[in-house]
């Protein structure tokens, strides 16, 4: 416990925006199963809990698995829709920018002596350049609610600085996509909400094949 | 009761104190900024308290805070947020100037415009944490900025911009309140979504760090934003 928790007791158990600080874990949201709307979520969650080490580590799994679906789609999705111009720039860009977070995560993980999940299937809901910025902004603005919300409850002052470094750059990613799709690039003003685990999975979850 | 989180009871992090008191010309203008006297009211804060929301300021909530580094407004925390105040007190009033020259319209004029509303609630939440932790919150400083064209305005603030977000991600790992740090990542993003903007205006990476942003520690910061400072 931290000398925080200590003085505090009872606020191990109690809420920052919807995220209790002791239970920032899969286990807790598996409690209630109905969180989960598709079947083809559940095997990914559990598959989750299996390879990660809990604590730092078992976050970090977390954010893999968001980095991984972000980089396939910029790569894959990208290419597969056919985008021009800004639109095909930025995936281009982004793409690359994700992928080097996957290599960062997957080697954090691993020095926790952690094992980093497999990278998952997925499926992208979208058909043309239009949806697909639609969807990268979405993808975007929810990894930042994510990271924003699990980095308090990381244990290691190195990890959260690395985590920093990375959600800083999937809030520059998102203000680019909502400013090409005509959005607001502040969409919760003037601070970033962090997400709860049952609003990010309500997100990522039905593009995770199981 | 447990007693509220306080500075004197959490060990001081090494580094900041140490970097303002080595730093003695910053020290001096840091503390010089700090005001005598705290509002005893609790200002808005952007996140939801933890169990008991109404922690009376604590003891330790000194009324002459240009005293020596150890008094609990120069330490931990309070050192963290009284240095964000202080840059988001020059953001805003940068974006207050820049709104008030009338160079920008249209979708980036309204942008900026929010931009800047966003800094004033940055400034409003930051002092309602540091009276919350029994601190007293800096003194708004006197700002100077160049403003000559819409250009060159959005060039300005996209460097500061980038260099506000490189201050927060700089102090991440020195926050000991986790609500703190919770906030203080809240701001961070939102400065980097600014920055990215400012980057599209005037045809500057989005990501000029590449895939992981830089953080900046406190010194470089405050002698960046010296020239800013009347």
């Amino acid at each position: 416990m931290t000398d925080y928790e200590i003085a505090n007791p009872e606020l191990a158990a109690c809420e920052v925006h919807g995220i209790t600080r002791a239970s920032f874990v899969l286990r807790g949201a598996l409690a209630t199963g109905a969180l989960y709307g598709t079947a083809s979520v559940a095997p990914f969650v559990a598959q989750a809990l299996a390879e990660t080490g809990g604590g730092d580590a078992e976050i970090l799994n977390f954010a893999l698995t968001l980095e991984y679906l972000e980089a396939d789609f910029y790569t894959v999705k990208g290419k597969q829709v056919g985008l021009s111009g800004q639109a095909k720039a930025y995936a281009t860009q982004f793409a690359a920018e994700e992928s080097e977070h996957v290599t960062a995560l997957t080697s954090a993980i691993k020095q926790l002596g952690g094992k980093p999940v497999a990278k998952p299937a997925f499926v992208f809901p979208a058909t043309d350049e239009r949806s697909f910025l639609a969807l990268a902004s979405v993808l975007e603005n929810t990894g930042v609610g994510a990271y924003n919300s699990a980095a308090p409850s990381l244990q290691s002052k190195a990890v959260l600085a690395s985590a920093g470094a990375i959600v800083q750059i999937e809030a520059r990613h998102a203000a680019a996509i909502d400013l090409l799709i005509g959005t607001s690039p502040t969409p919760d003003q003037d601070f970033d909400r962090p997400l709860t685990k049952a609003e990010v999975l309500a997100k990522a979850g039905p593009l995770i094949k199981a | 009761m447990p007693s509220p989180p306080s500075e004197e009871v959490a060990p001081r992090p090494a580094g900041i104190v140490e970097r303002l008191v080595r730093d003695d010309v910053d020290r001096k203008r840091f503390l010089k900024l700090a005001g005598s006297t705290g509002a005893a009211s609790f200002g808005a804060f952007a996140l939801a308290a933890c169990g008991n929301s109404n922690k009376a300021a604590s003891s330790t909530a000194t009324s002459a805070s240009t005293s020596t580094a150890s008094s609990s407004d120069a330490t931990g925390d309070l050192a963290i947020l009284n240095y964000a105040l202080t840059l988001e007190y020059l953001e805003s009033e940068f974006y207050g100037k820049v709104v008030s020259a009338g160079l920008f319209s249209g979708k980036v004029g309204a942008l900026i415009k929010d931009f800047g509303n966003q800094e004033m609630t940055h400034v409003e939440a930051l002092k309602g944490a540091v009276e919350k932790l029994g601190g007293t919150p800096v003194a708004k400083p006197e700002g100077k900025f160049p403003i000559s064209s819409a250009g060159q305005v959005a060039q300005l603030a996209y460097t500061v911009e980038n260099l506000g977000a490189s201050a927060y991600l700089g102090q991440a790992a020195n926050i000991k309140n986790p609500e703190v740090l919770a906030s203080a990542l809240a701001i961070h993003t939102v400065e980097a979504r600014h920055a990215a903007t400012l980057g599209t205006l005037i045809k500057k990476p989005v990501t000029p760090d590449g895939a992981f942003a830089t953080p900046a520690d406190m010194s470089t910061v405050l002698a960046a934003v010296k020239p800013f400072l009347a």
